[in-house]
């Protein structure tokens, strides 16, 4: 690592944890969305990194980059509330994308859970 | 910054890159089309987040107007293909 960013102890740990953790999450959903059976199931899946994911990773950010600069950075959160925001929008036309191609197609559509 | 925060930014570069590749996997394979469009909407996703993970490990804030870029561009095309799915064309 080459740049000359000094931490505090607790926080290196705090941001190391968070950047675990969300990293994990993310593949944790995206073997989700390989692994599960049929397109609804598979809509469950990668939601788990797009929200929990992605808000510790953000929180890891904003952490190392308070602590490094002068003032607290808050251009991170623009793109959690965004991301936040957009998810369940795109998940949601997709759903329904996949409901009235199912429908239109005369397939059974797969049972429930 | 010494060495925890080095190797978990990699491990963590690591993890979304594996991601991604299952998501790529899932984008050739899906079954059908609207596989195919969750699999780029997770992509994007995941590629914005290894973007803010490397504006970690660099200590640069240069990546993150091209995460806001991702994720603004990113949602706009999945609405774009989702209502292409739904409706057969994108502006109706």
């Amino acid at each position: 690592m080459t740049n000359g960013m000094t931490l505090p102890m607790w926080a290196e740990i705090l941001a190391s944890l968070l950047l675990v953790a969300g990293s994990l999450l993310t593949l944790i959903g995206c073997l989700g969305l390989w692994r599960f059976k049929n397109f609804y199931q598979r809509l469950h899946g990668p939601t788990l990194g797009a929200t929990m994911g992605m808000l510790f990773i953000v929180l890891a950010s904003t952490l190392v980059f308070s602590m490094a600069d002068e003032g607290p950075a808050v251009y991170e959160v623009l793109i959690a509330v965004f991301l936040t925001m957009t998810a369940p929008a795109t998940t949601l036309m997709l759903a329904r994308a996949a409901l009235y191609r199912h429908r239109r197609g005369r397939q059974d559509l797969p049972p429930g859970p | 910054m010494n060495g925890m925060l080095a190797w978990a930014s990699l491990f963590s570069l690591l993890c979304i890159a594996v991601a991604m590749l299952l998501a790529a996997l899932r984008l050739l394979k899906g079954p059908a089309a609207q596989d195919r469009v969750q699999g780029l909407d997770i992509l994007y996703v995941c590629t914005m987040l290894m973007l803010l993970v490397l504006g970690v490990r660099t200590g640069s804030t240069a990546y993150f107007e091209a995460a806001v870029t991702i994720a603004l561009l990113g949602f706009v095309s999945s609405v774009a293909l989702a209502k292409f799915l739904l409706r057969g064309e994108v502006i109706e």
